[in-house]
């Protein structure tokens, strides 16, 4: 079971790299999104994919799963979720205030003049 | 009870950071409230620095948990010493910020995100669970992208977008590399992970994750070849913001490498690994520093320079390299920002960003030429100012390990950030007056740059005295069996 995890995050992190090192906006902040899933997959198979209950306290049960990954992956979530979430309202701004969506044009430095 | 003062740090401007967010719109209060905070927070610090130098590494277990399953703030005097320099340096920054940001800006929570970046730096900094660390980190993160974007210029937009970009990326591979740290040992207290990676056979899978760690802390740090977004994403914002950017927000990843490579992987291709991407930092960041006209690039890329040779004292990780690495680390730390603030008035005085278009301010500005000469000479290392004992150091121990050429280039790349940073006080301050000067008022700014610069004249006269604390220091971080006794003792 794991192994299939680890194949699906994987496929996830390629998609995601495609999508990053694309032109538009846009792509790219799917691309971030994509790749915070795919983390979140392997944290999760990472902890062990073994059968056993929810981990709520039970008075029979004999085995839970690991209840740290679980944690873990709340708190990314969220902390992803809350910085998609900024970097979406940028995109937002940044189009209206620059009229392009297209990353190549977005050349914020000024070059030395000689 | 003693140890329950180690949260003062991160709790304070927390508290202060909401209290401001509730104080609308009139700068003043929020200044005297942001400035009494700073100082509450700076106070308490140094509480905690002269406390632990006197009994030790100090622990808390936050709700009273034992040791591997709760969180955890192990705090030795390295953090105690960080801890206290960035709450002094982010006050400082405070008063700077009263005359050089602007009142729209001060009006959409800039002290707020100030606040919330200081306490998620002390955090970072103090922690002892590996997960707490990412989440401090993306605490200040978050912070530095409002900081980073609040005022909403167009460059400023860019560059965020592309800032930010790259932290969600390496943010990312932060929780993937503490994923597949907790599959090989179960464990996320940093100084449990250590005993039981001790006790593992297996060394490659160690060495991926610590290379996957290498890769997230060199992002933040700026190291080659990771550096691309530093130079153009902290051009973007205004002067006080850069300072704190610059003179903080990289030391973290440094710190980071320095308390998870002693713990975790203290292997030989580690460290070759470490030592050549720190020399590559410095030569490139040399390039950088001697390729621009822009006084802001310039200083900007003396960062990484620095960056280089902290990372190449820390990766050889013998007493004498540990400790020119940390006496290295918090001069850079003070000398940076002095030399932002000091760039940052000849910038509002001139109204250019390039040295070679202003000319002459000696004549009207004595104080702030000879402030500025004095950074220069303590960034470069001049013996009896501030940069010199930190560099003795470490080319005292790369020769002593046979790295012939690092030491070289480390020896060289001084010559090349003094070049790089006199060439700005020649075209400035020396010749023909320039007829486009300002009036506008800078009191504030220049009394906060003085101080910074004093302060770092005075890190350098009294070194003698700071060396017990840094020689401790280097010892707790190459010898991690304190850090890890914490450990044993329960």
């Amino acid at each position: 079971m794991e192994i299939i995890m680890i194949i699906l995050a994987g496929i996830l992190v390629a998609a995601a790299v495609y999508l990053i090192l694309s032109r538009s906006l846009l792509r790219v902040i799917i691309g971030t999104s994509v790749l915070t899933h795919a983390v979140n997959l392997l944290l999760l198979s990472m902890g062990g994919l073994k059968t056993g209950a929810i981990p709520i306290y039970g008075e029979t049960v004999k085995r839970y799963v690991d209840p740290i990954p679980q944690a873990l992956i709340l708190t990314a979530i969220v902390i992803s979720f809350a910085i998609t979430a900024f970097f979406l309202v940028l995109a937002f701004r940044s189009y209206k205030e620059l009229g392009t969506d297209n990353l190549a044009e977005m050349r914020g430095v000024p070059d030395d003049e000689q | 009870m003693m140890s329950n003062s180690l949260v003062l740090p991160i709790v304070i401007p927390a508290i202060i950071a909401i209290i401001l967010i509730f104080i609308g719109k009139q700068p003043v209060i929020k200044r005297i409230i942001a400035f009494a905070g700073m100082f509450i927070t700076a106070v308490c610090a140094a509480f905690n620095l002269i406390n632990i130098k006197q009994h030790g590494i100090q622990m808390l277990e936050l709700g009273s948990w034992q040791i591997p399953y709760s969180i955890t703030l192990s705090v030795d005097l390295l953090s105690a010493a960080f801890v206290f320099t960035s709450s002094v340096i982010m006050l400082l920054i405070i008063v700077y910020s009263y005359q050089s940001i602007s009142i729209e800006r001060e009006r959409y929570y800039y002290y707020a995100s100030v606040m919330f970046m200081l306490a998620g730096l002390n955090g970072a900094f103090s922690t002892g669970d590996i997960f707490n660390l990412f989440v401090f980190f993306e605490v200040f993160l978050m912070s530095s992208y409002v900081l980073m974007i609040i005022g909403g210029t167009k460059i400023q937009l860019q560059e965020s977008i592309k800032y930010i970009l790259v932290n969600v990326i390496s943010s990312s591979f932060f929780v993937l590399a503490i994923a597949m740290l907790y599959s090989v040992v179960g464990s996320l207290n940093m100084a449990d992970i250590s005993l039981k990676l001790a006790k593992i056979e297996n060394n490659s899978i160690i060495t991926i994750c610590a290379v996957m760690f290498i890769f997230v802390f060199a992002t933040k740090a700026g190291m080659f070849p990771l550096y691309f977004w530093l130079p153009h994403a902290y051009y973007a914002p205004p002067i006080p913001i850069l300072t704190m950017f610059g003179a903080l927000l990289t030391k973290v990843g440094i710190y980071a490498i320095m308390r998870t490579y002693p713990l975790f992987f203290r292997t030989e291709v580690v460290e070759n690994i470490l030592l050549t991407l720190a020399i590559l930092t410095i030569i490139f960041g040399c390039i950088g520093a001697l390729a621009y006209r822009d006084m802001k690039k310039i200083v900007i890329y003396n960062i990484m320079i620095a960056v280089g040779v902290i990372i190449a004292g820390v990766s050889i990780l013998t007493t004498d390299s540990m400790l020119g690495a940390i006496y290295y680390i918090f001069h850079d730390i003070i000398i940076k920002a002095a030399l932002f603030m000091l760039i940052g008035i000849i910038i509002h005085i001139t109204g250019e960003t390039a040295y070679d278009r202003s000319g002459g301010l000696i004549k009207k500005y004595p104080v702030l030429g000879w402030t500025f000469f004095i950074a220069t000479l303590s960034l470069a290392g001049i013996p009896p100012l501030s940069g010199f004992y930190g560099k003795y150091y470490i080319v005292k121990a790369l020769l002593s390990e046979n790295h012939v050429l690092s030491a070289i280039i480390v020896l060289v790349s001084s010559l090349i950030v003094l070049y790089s940073v006199i060439r700005i006080f020649i075209n400035v301050f020396w010749g023909e007056p320039s007829t486009a000067v300002k009036h506008a008022p800078y009191s504030k700014m220049m009394v906060v740059s003085c101080l910074m610069t004093l302060l770092a004249v005075t890190f350098g006269i009294y070194a003698d005295y700071l060396f017990p604390l840094f020689h401790e220091a280097a010892v707790t971080i190459t010898d991690p069996s304190q850090y890890t006794q914490i450990m044993e003792v329960k």
